[in-house]
């Protein structure tokens, strides 16, 4: 018989760094990644030659995993190139508590990194969807603003509603040294900027820039010794029900129905008690639908939930805090950012941002069209 | 005696039936059940028993979204999702009517038209 918590509290972050963020000119997307390593590696006071978990997914490598380890030298136990999108990173986390657990391996990281915008744009390997391609979607942006078509017509949300979300996240991002757009946002000038596929406009569309993250995590017992303050990884839970927009059920709700409330009951908390909640918001949609299906508000009140600041700095629930993949940094797969964000709230390291006392952090990362949907609970010492 | 999994797979039927002329979709013959895009079994279900239909042609704009592109490389193009009147939805372009002005819930009704050199499914408004 399952036991949701069985894996509650028995890993930990204890190492985390991001690089590269924005534009990094002439470094390739594995560089980028092996920097992050050594810099997370560093940041948790633990050798290169103690990795024997490996976790990565991009957008070039066909496997990742392989390619990283061989290009930092290290010869990995268990290793997991498993890539279901933009949510591969926060799916690796629950890969390395269960490696970490069962006794596999005693060191993992788990790495991204990307130079697509300085070497031309945004790149996937991912292949035609069949009975799809000849329509020729501009996959992903088509299928998010099918998505919020469905939305709007269901709910009667206004494109200015949407908007809000893409404000906030700015004004987060007015805090952050790190985000990549920095000067503040208005309502009108999301909804002035061009359409790209309708109803999403150009400011809707997450940001196209370089980037690289990587965490390193160990079991509980061995992240008590390590330089940081430990952020525990309490709950953790997938789902996915499509690869193809054309097959999600229902285009206004989202698989994290299903797997959040597992992440939840892991964690043992509830979306009451979260101090901040990061989303993977790769369009302005994405937000609404996540704090929906994760509970923070009802369907089809997200429209209404996200204004009047309350998700933005100052607000009654601090979301995105970093600026969001709409307005910090979106290098092809934004999971791991995602993570880290999390992760650093709850270190309590966000400098003019940070968000007083958080001690619970949900990371909730989306890959593919609405397809892959993972949450993550992050909590310090005193939340287990 | 040739068995359900022999010949040709779904896709390469369908494929020759658009070839041919004619919008095909799988219907499960125990459950009456509709299945698009083709596949070897009912999805969730699992049952082996899908049969050849024509469908009715007959849709609803599920969702919609007008693709901006520059005039020189061809100009704006509607994309769609459109819910089968037997049940099934697809991904679809509607014409015959501006690609901005493709309203989810419009009833549409479908035809068979080439499209970037290959014949595709398209609707129009019903």
């Amino acid at each position: 018989m399952s036991d949701l918590k069985n894996l509650r509290g028995k890993a930990a972050c204890v190492g985390a760094a991001t690089t590269g963020c924005g534009e990094a000119p002439g470094r390739n997307s594995t560089e980028l990644m092996a920097e992050a390593v050594i810099h997370a590696l560093a940041d948790a006071n633990i050798p290169l030659h103690e990795v024997d978990g490996v976790f990565a997914a991009t957008a070039v490598h066909s496997m990742a995993a392989m390619s990283l380890a061989e290009y930092l030298g290290v010869h990995p136990k268990y290793s997991s190139g498993s890539n279901i999108g933009g949510s591969s990173f926060l799916a690796h986390a629950l890969d390395a508590a269960m490696a970490l657990e069962a006794g596999l391996i005693d060191v993992a990281v788990i790495a991204y990194g990307s130079n697509q915008r300085t070497a031309g744009g945004f790149k996937s390997i991912s292949e035609p969807m069949p009975f799809e391609a000849q329509y020729e979607p501009r996959n992903p942006i088509t299928a998010y603003a099918l998505a919020t078509s469905r939305y709007m017509h269901d709910f009667g949300a206004t494109r200015d509603q949407i908007a809000e979300v893409a404000v906030a996240a700015r004004a987060w991002a007015g805090l952050n040294p790190e985000a990549f757009t920095r000067d503040p946002l208005t309502v009108e000038e999301v909804l002035a900027a061009r359409m790209i596929s309708d109803p999403l406009g150009k400011l809707d569309c997450c940001l196209v820039t370089d980037g690289a993250a990587a965490v390193v995590m160990t079991r509980a017992e061995r992240a008590k010794d390590g330089p940081q303050k430990p952020v525990y990884l309490l709950g953790a839970a997938m789902a996915h029900d499509h690869r193809m927009i054309s097959e999600m059920p229902d285009l206004t709700a989202t698989s994290a129905a299903d797997g959040g409330p597992r992440a939840f009951a892991m964690a043992g908390y509830g979306p009451n008690d979260m101090d901040t909640v990061q989303l993977y918001d790769a369009f302005t949609i994405n937000t609404i639908l996540f704090l929906e299906d994760l509970g923070f508000c009802a369907k089809g009140e997200g429209k209404d939930f996200v204004g009047g600041g309350r998700i933005a700095p100052g607000g009654a629930l601090p979301v995105n805090t970093n600026g969001g993949g709409l307005s910090c940094v979106h290098p092809g797969m934004y999971g791991l950012f995602v993570m880290i964000e999390a992760i650093r709230q709850a270190r309590g390291t966000c400098g003019d941002r940070q968000v007083d006392g958080a001690k619970l952090c949900l990371a909730h990362g989306n890959g593919g069209v609405l397809s892959s949907q993972v949450t993550t609970i992050w909590g310090t010492e005193e939340t287990l | 005696m040739s068995g359900y999994f022999d010949g040709p797979g779904p896709e390469a039927e369908f494929r020759q039936f658009l070839a041919d002329g004619k919008f095909m979709i799988q219907r499960s013959k125990g459950s009456g059940i509709h299945v698009f895009h083709p596949r070897v079994m009912v999805p969730c279900s699992g049952e082996t028993d899908l049969e050849w239909v024509e469908a009715s042609g007959e849709g609803t704009v599920y969702a919609a979204t007008c693709t901006r592109r520059r005039p020189e490389k061809g100009g704006d193009y509607n994309v769609s999702l459109i819910d089968l009147a037997e049940g099934p939805r697809m991904m679809a372009r509607v014409v015959g009517i501006e690609p901005d002005q493709v309203m989810v819930g419009m009833k549409v009704r479908a035809r068979i038209d080439d499209l970037n050199g290959a014949p595709a499914i398209l609707f129009e408004p019903a």
